[in-house]
């Protein structure tokens, strides 16, 4: 329940700001690509954010955070960079003979790199800890599902218990978890950072760990500067099969990503995985098949204020639609983005994959751009509330401000009123949040979603079932609940991708929220390093990369 | 002399309490930072209700000032929200800003006093043409534009040095930074210095001076530039301050971890401890800086004192 895309937090750090926007200006030449040294000891430099918050894995909510947690932690279960697919890393195995109660047994084998075996143990007391209320852990609401929650983390007050009443330690390798309601696919989110196992170093001394995390991933953090750079290197005795093929990583903090391009053309950094906008156009001649644009779990969409009468009474759906209908994706997505956004028609992400749940052409002719048929349909809805629609959005960071006027300019033409359609620009992203929580919308607002694992289930119940953590819009629909609350329940994963489809299918109906694109994760890399991938979450695979 | 510079201490006191008042008035005007911090999810609101009474945002902006101003005097400034001490973020920033404010005003004198001199001396002819369309394009280029132009010939056409610079930012690293921080207060030092020394080499002072026969070397050094510095010089003073906090633009082409760094991120993260503590130390450079430039005066120009 990470943000998507630059607005959300995880992408706000990594996204560069339009001030840096003048790097347009330098067209790069030909002949002007990386080449450089070598850094000769096998090591990857490569460009880092600042994280906002301090390292626990149950505190980082933003990539660049998350970045560091994916190497030097591995929990129950892993995600396939390619397919996406939650495999088990830690985990030998997991039980439940009613989709409530799971009973989890941890490989015998691995140690933390201080030497600290990782035992059930390691897991119950991270999720305590992650879960009390005391510890201030902006990730908590990821253990609500396991019994007892409610009385670690009240919404108000203190907590009545230290402890999850749903977590109990079998044996030093085994344990059980409790939980609220059935949730089939729960084993499925383990592979998210939260769940990561902690040493006894974290809780005896707190302050050191900080300074310098301990984890039992590929790599060990060698020196980290807070706000500058951190050093990694390689752990020998990693348990592991996904060993680091190389020496270590280098992550360097940069304010502007024009620059860290810079230094990638100018052989001083190996991996820059946030190309600025202003280099897309030059970033194919600039870095030839050194340049990655995959898609990632992230879709942006406008959202309803479906707590305004005036957009959720009967009829309303029509214009909904209708206004779906009058978005130029195709042209938006290239002439803005340059293909780094796809078009979106469904409301989740094409790194499910097919068998987990992502079905192109799900929202059918609404998500399709049709002027004609828009018109009709809003006409027949009962018009534009007031006559008019605004769009609403932080446009601090980002190029929101430039989809946001190619939305409406297209929402105009195809009405045919040059006032239809109008955009409402918000200073900070901190404002504009606190105006979508309050519910403050009167009409259009943006709403983007990285995923946090890649399960349909994801990109569907936070957002739209009512009263979901992230239901801005305050969509209701018994319907829609019913099927998701069946589909949780369903042990049969491709029954339950099914029934998440039909949900799927009111939200085409009663449409909510316009799908706008997929976003896609960009890098580039120098001549000194190969095999870079990027996983689901747009983050590197560090570890398999090899330095030539 | 002394009862001068105890009058202006005391001075300092209400500016450094309105501006900091004021700055902390519109960073907390910009609204609740803590639900940016959970990004596009709605904000745990026992999380953030504990975030909120951490940071004191729980309390009326009054009472948060003076919570802060009395933590501050006692000199605690507060934490940034990636739990780094404020006071340790400045122990980072303020030496690597001062390193390139310092390049860059040693560039302004020599280069821009150098060029304003030999402009000044040789009004009209052809030197003199030159030098100030020169400054007249250099002031006219936004310093992103110059910024960006230099990094990429010298970083990346020429490779002559790194585009960016390493996190200990050594002087040698600085020396581009500095010339782009410096550019445009060059042109403006340069003009000024022209415009005194054509002023002053027409004053009475120096006929005399010439008159008696003094070499020419000390007619220009010791009556001419001395005399003509003064404007150059309250120019440069409040250039200090302005150069220590307009950084940012400059420290973000070259990827420097300094003031402006820390400035840019906090009031992107709306962190008021960072923001305001930062600002405040500018707010004390400022006022020392204007405080030191007066007293300059009055060693340039012996018939100003200070009683």
């Amino acid at each position: 329940m990470r943000g998507g895309t630059r607005a959300r937090t995880r992408s706000r750090v990594r996204s560069g700001l339009a001030v840096g926007a003048a790097g347009a200006a330098l067209v790069c030449a030909a002949g002007c690509g990386g080449g450089g040294s070598a850094t000769g000891d096998g090591t990857v430099r490569s460009s880092w954010g600042d994280p906002q918050s301090p390292l626990e894995p149950a505190n980082t909510n933003e990539v660049q955070g998350g970045k560091v947690l994916t190497m030097i932690f591995r929990g129950l279960k892993q995600y396939d960079p390619k397919t996406g697919e939650a495999k088990n890393m830690l985990a030998e195995k997991i039980e439940s003979p009613d989709q409530q109660n799971f009973t989890i047994t941890v490989k015998d084998g691995w140690t933390f790199s201080n030497g600290e075996k990782v035992t059930a143990k390691s897991f119950v007391d991270a999720w305590n800890y992650a879960a009390l209320t005391d510890n201030r852990q902006k990730n908590a609401p990821f253990f609500q599902d396991i019994d007892g929650y409610g009385k670690v983390h009240p919404a108000s007050g203190s907590a009545t218990a230290k402890t999850l009443s749903g977590l109990a330690v079998k044996d030093e390798h085994t344990f059980t978890v409790k939980l609220r309601t059935k949730f089939s696919t729960w084993p499925d989110t383990l592979g998210y950072a939260a769940f990561a196992p902690l040493p006894r170093a974290f809780f005896d001394d707190h302050a050191a760990w900080l300074k310098r995390p301990v984890g039992n991933g590929p790599y060990l953090v060698d020196s980290y500067t807070r706000g500058s750079q951190m050093r990694l290197s390689k752990w020998n005795d990693y348990p592991g099969e996904d060993k680091a093929r190389n020496s270590g990583v280098e992550l360097r903090v940069y304010t502007d990503n024009n620059t860290a391009y810079t230094d990638l053309q100018a052989g001083n950094l190996d991996l820059v995985d946030d190309i600025p906008s202003a280099q897309l156009k030059n970033v194919r001649t600039d870095l030839g098949d050194r340049y990655i644009n995959q898609p990632a779990g992230i879709i942006q969409t406008v959202v309803f204020p479906m707590y305004d009468p005036t957009w959720s009474k009967a009829g309303m759906e029509k214009v909904r639609r209708g206004l779906s209908m009058a978005v130029n994706r195709d042209q938006i997505t290239e002439q803005i983005y340059r293909r780094t956004r796809t078009p979106a028609t469904d409301w989740t992400s094409p790194v499910l994959g097919e068998k987990g749940g992502y079905k192109a052409g799900l929202c059918g002719a609404v998500c399709t751009y049709d002027p004609g048929e828009a018109r009709r349909l809003i006409q027949e809805g009962g018009g534009l509330p007031g006559g008019k629609v605004t769009i609403t959005s932080n446009v601090d960071t980002g190029s929101h401000r430039l989809w946001m006027d190619a939305v409406c300019n297209s929402i105009n033409n195809a009405l045919g009123d040059d006032k239809a359609c109008t955009v409402n620009p918000v200073g900070t992203f901190a404002d504009f949040r606190n105006q979508v929580t309050d519910q403050r919308m009167t009409s259009m607002f943006r709403s983007g979603w990285q995923m946090d694992y890649p399960l349909v289930q994801n990109f569907l119940q936070p957002l739209y079932y009512t009263g979901a953590s992230s239901n801005f819009g305050k969509f209701s629909d018994p319907q829609f609940d019913k099927l998701v609350d069946e589909a949780n329940a369903e042990s049969d994963t491709a029954k339950a991708v099914a029934t998440f489809q039909e949900a799927e299918k009111i939200l085409a109906e009663q449409m909510p929220a316009i799908p706008l694109w997929y976003q896609n994760g960009s890098a580039g890399y120098s001549e000194n390093i190969a095999d870079v991938e990027l996983n689901p979450f747009s983050v590197p695979v560090y570890e398999r990369i090899t330095v030539k | 002399m002394g009862r001068y510079v105890i009058r202006r201490l005391l001075q300092m006191i209400p500016v450094f309490i309105g501006s900091t008042f004021l700055i902390f008035f519109m960073v907390y005007a910009l609204g609740d930072p803590v639900a940016a911090l959970f990004g596009d999810k709605a904000p745990d609101p026992a999380t953030a209700a504990r975030i909120r009474k951490d940071l004191y945002l729980d309390a009326p902006l009054w009472k948060q000032y003076l919570h802060y101003m009395g933590q501050i005097l006692t000199g605690n400034f507060g934490t940034a929200f990636n739990g780094q001490d404020v006071l340790e973020l400045m122990a980072d920033a303020f030496p690597v800003t001062l390193r390139l404010t310092i390049v860059a005003i040693l560039f302004e004198i020599v280069i821009g006093i150098g060029l304003g001199l030999l402009s000044g001396l040789r009004r009209g002819r052809s030197v003199d043409t030159s030098v100030l369309l020169l400054t007249l394009v250099v002031v006219s280029i936004p310093t992103f534009v110059t910024g960006y132009v230099l990094q990429y010939l010298f970083g990346v056409k020429w490779a002559v040095v790194s585009p960016s610079v390493s996190p200990a930012a050594p002087v040698d690293e600085l020396l581009l930074p500095g010339v782009v921080l410096a550019l445009t207060s060059l042109a403006y030092v340069t003009r000024l210095t022209r415009t005194s020394i054509a002023e002053n080499s027409r004053a009475d002072y120096l006929r005399t001076a010439v008159a008696k026969g003094l070499p020419r070397h000390r007619v220009v050094t010791r009556h001419l530039l001395r005399n003509s510095l003064i404007p150059v010089v309250t120019f440069i003073g409040t250039d200090i301050g302005a150069l220590m906090g307009g950084a940012i633009v400059t420290e973000r082409i070259f990827n420097i971890h300094g003031v402006g760094y820390q400035l840019y991120q906090g009031i992107l993260r709306q962190n008021s401890p960072t923001v305001v503590g930062f600002v405040t130390v500018l707010v004390i450079v400022f006022l020392v800086a204007n405080l030191l430039v007066d007293l300059l005066y009055a060693v340039l120009d012996p018939r100003i004192r200070y009683a």
